[in-house]
């Protein structure tokens, strides 16, 4: 089973390796160290939230206000930056995980305690936090002259040569791969998504596991929050508007089954790094930027196709076996 | 050999107390439905009047068009989130046409068509290769509309025929909108198919239990497959009205409709786990969303602040009834 899942991250791999070829025959500077960096650097905060979308995939679960609870925790960062710029810019990536961590419980409590649906709460949730965020700030927008150069600063300063933004990158993919193969949790996320029954026998709380699940995905979209922010230095309603849906598509061509219990860090980073690496190459190989779409959406649909081919020859054998005894 | 039992009479139906329809989901919708009809009129003079109410219609036609058919899809268990992206996409054909020099009957009949090709496309997809239809239909979602992108980019279509105006903005009698006439056709018509034929039982057996279902001889792909184009057929006949309410095209246009009808949908009544749900519920939600967001914007609320209302109004109104259960069950 392991073998299996590293041969099918082998794949998506090499199938980034001849994106990047075919791309470099048109536009050889593309395949640079110093450019792959830039495109690392790009896909950074994608990256960030497919592994806070990942972890409640897994479980069965979908959450739909990602981009919503980013919008919104983006906008309460941005505008205590404009109010009070003294303060820290570490203290504010811990207000934008608390707030991220606030909406994430709200979503949880909902799915946990009222065993309403994930894609219910967290449909009515996209509205309501962007709602929220036009409510917090009246339709205004936060400009870059509002911010203060330390909160646009801290993401692009270098170290060790890799810009602060890469390296939070680095930090979450390294935290969720000890907390997915190397503790308790983890594994329980992964015996949710394969069997919710068998995982209460096993003494696994679904339920609570669950709510841990989304306050993992709301820190992620607070720590989103800011980073998207500081990058564009915008602060709108409109941010990363529909956004959810290209963060569920970069976990689908990660290979993360939809039906739960299927996927890894090393498939979430891999899908999100293919989408980054298309939106960085159309414009370089001169093809316009409006073929990103119907190409992502092309993407998913091959992406699925191919997934839905390896998971089949698994569970049906059981199956079988009863057939042939009846 | 002794005598065998004479077959049990199994009712048809069980019997439905009275109590049962006082606290069913469709009273609650029509309590919230009258309440917020209610506030309304109190909270803005213009509420009352006829034109303004027909107004109000315009909001929540289009959508519920779509969610009529949704709603049969999600109770086999399946989902179409593309069907935003299948108006995009109809439109800009239709406006391709018409810079050929379409008429407005070919214009329909695009619509039509390519509405009901996109669904029988995520049809074939979801039951010839067995995929999950929440994924294929974000792809084709992307898809769709990418398509519209790459034909219009930041461009637009204008220049319908004034003929082609009829659909969204033509009225059939007095305050009446044509629009509201499909509508309620097609409400009926869902109702029927539903709640009145053995294809509506076919679809409820498959939500509650589509290996089940296979087994008792329902041909489980090719419902879904009808499903799956009866909600392209009916986005492309909403792709007709809109374009024809807006007299143009852009690739953007309808964006966010898809979570707007699950919405619309799931307040309806129907669970989006499949197997149960009815057509009057759809048509309750649609009105209680159109009544907020007009209500809402006589009195100059914002769209988006709006939508925290139908967010909230979405939450509670599930939520209601499964507290309300805890507590008179004391657990």
């Amino acid at each position: 089973m392991k073998a299996f899942l590293k041969y099918r991250e082998i794949w998506l791999f090499a199938a980034i390796v001849v994106l990047i070829g075919l791309i470099s025959t048109r536009f050889p500077a593309f395949a640079d160290l110093g450019n792959l960096r830039q495109v690392f650097n790009d896909t950074s905060i994608l990256m960030i939230l497919a592994l806070g979308q990942m972890v409640v995939i897994l479980t069965r679960s979908i959450d739909l206000s990602m981009a919503s609870n980013l919008c919104f925790t983006g906008m309460v960062v941005a505008m205590l930056n404009a109010a009070h710029p003294a303060i820290p810019i570490p203290l504010l990536i811990v207000i934008a995980l608390l707030v991220g961590l606030v909406l994430g419980a709200v979503n949880g409590l909902l799915v946990w305690r009222l065993n309403i649906p994930s894609i219910v709460v967290t449909l009515g949730t996209l509205t309501i936090y962007r709602g929220a965020t036009f409510v917090l700030s009246g339709g205004a927008w936060v400009n870059a002259d509002k911010m203060s150069p330390d909160f646009i600063g801290f993401q692009r300063a270098a170290f060790l040569g890799i810009p602060v933004l890469s390296w939070i990158a680095i930090l979450v993919i390294a935290l969720f791969f000890v907390l997915m193969t190397r503790t308790a949790l983890g594994r329980s996320i992964y015996a949710i998504g394969v069997n919710p029954t068998a995982s209460v026998y096993a003494g696994i709380d679904v339920g609570r596991t669950k709510f841990i699940v989304f306050c993992i995905s709301g820190m992620i979209g607070g720590l989103s929050g800011y980073l998207w922010i500081s990058r564009y230095v915008i602060a709108s309603v409109e941010v990363a508007n529909g956004y959810e849906l290209n963060i569920i598509a970069a976990c689908v061509i990660g290979g993360i089954s939809i039906a739960g219990g299927i996927g890894s860090v090393g498939g979430a980073v891999l899908g999100a790094l293919f989408l980054g690496i298309i939106s960085n190459a159309l414009p370089v190989i001169n093809i316009s930027p409006f073929w990103q779409m119907a190409i992502s959406g092309s993407a998913i649909i091959l992406a699925v196709v191919l997934n839905a081919r390896s998971e089949r020859q698994q569970g049906r054998i059981i199956l079988r076996k009863i057939e042939a005894v009846t | 050999m002794t005598d065998i039992p004479a077959p049990r009479h199994i009712p048809d139906r069980l019997d439905k107390p009275l109590r049962s329809a006082i606290f069913s989901w469709e009273a609650l919708l029509v309590v919230v439905a009258v309440a917020i009809f209610a506030i309304n009129s109190f909270a803005s003079p213009y509420f009352l009047d006829p034109y303004s109410l027909s107004d109000l219609t315009f909001n929540f036609t289009e959508k519920g068009l779509i969610a009529f058919a949704m709603a049969l899809l999600i109770i086999s268990g399946e989902i179409d989130l593309s069907v935003a992206a299948i108006i995009a996409l109809a439109s800009t054909m239709m406006g391709m046409a018409v810079q050929a020099g379409a008429g407005t009957p070919v214009l329909v009949l695009i619509g039509i068509v390519i509405g009901l090709g996109c669904g029988a496309f995520n049809g074939l997809l979801v039951t010839r290769l067995g995929l999950p239809s929440i994924v294929v239909t974000i792809g084709t979602m992307s898809l769709f509309r990418g398509i519209a992108f790459i034909v219009l980019g930041d461009q637009a279509y204008k220049g319908y025929p004034e003929s082609f105006a009829f659909f969204g903005q033509g009225y059939v009698w007095w305050v009446v909108s044509f629009e509201l006439v499909l509508f309620l056709i097609a409400a009926v018509v869902y109702w029927f198919l539903l709640h009145r034929t053995s294809f509506g039982r076919r679809v409820f057996a498959i939500g509650n239990n589509p290996i089940a279902a296979q087994f008792s001889g329902v041909r489980v792909g090719r419902t879904k497959f009808i499903l799956f184009c009866l909600t392209g057929l009916m986005s492309g006949i909403a792709s007709v009205l809109i374009t024809s309410r807006l007299g143009s095209t852009r690739p953007s246009i309808a964006q966010g409709y898809e979570l707007e009808v699950i919405t619309m949908v799931v307040l309806g009544g129907v669970s989006i786990l499949g197997g149960a749900g009815s057509i009057l519920g759809v048509v309750l939600a649609a009105f209680i969303m159109g009544l907020v967001t007009f209500g809402l914007g006589l009195l100059n609320v914002p769209g988006i602040v709006m939508s925290i209302f139908i967010g909230l109004l979405l939450i509670i109104v599930i939520a209601l009834p499964i507290v309300w259960r805890r507590l008179r069950g004391g657990r």
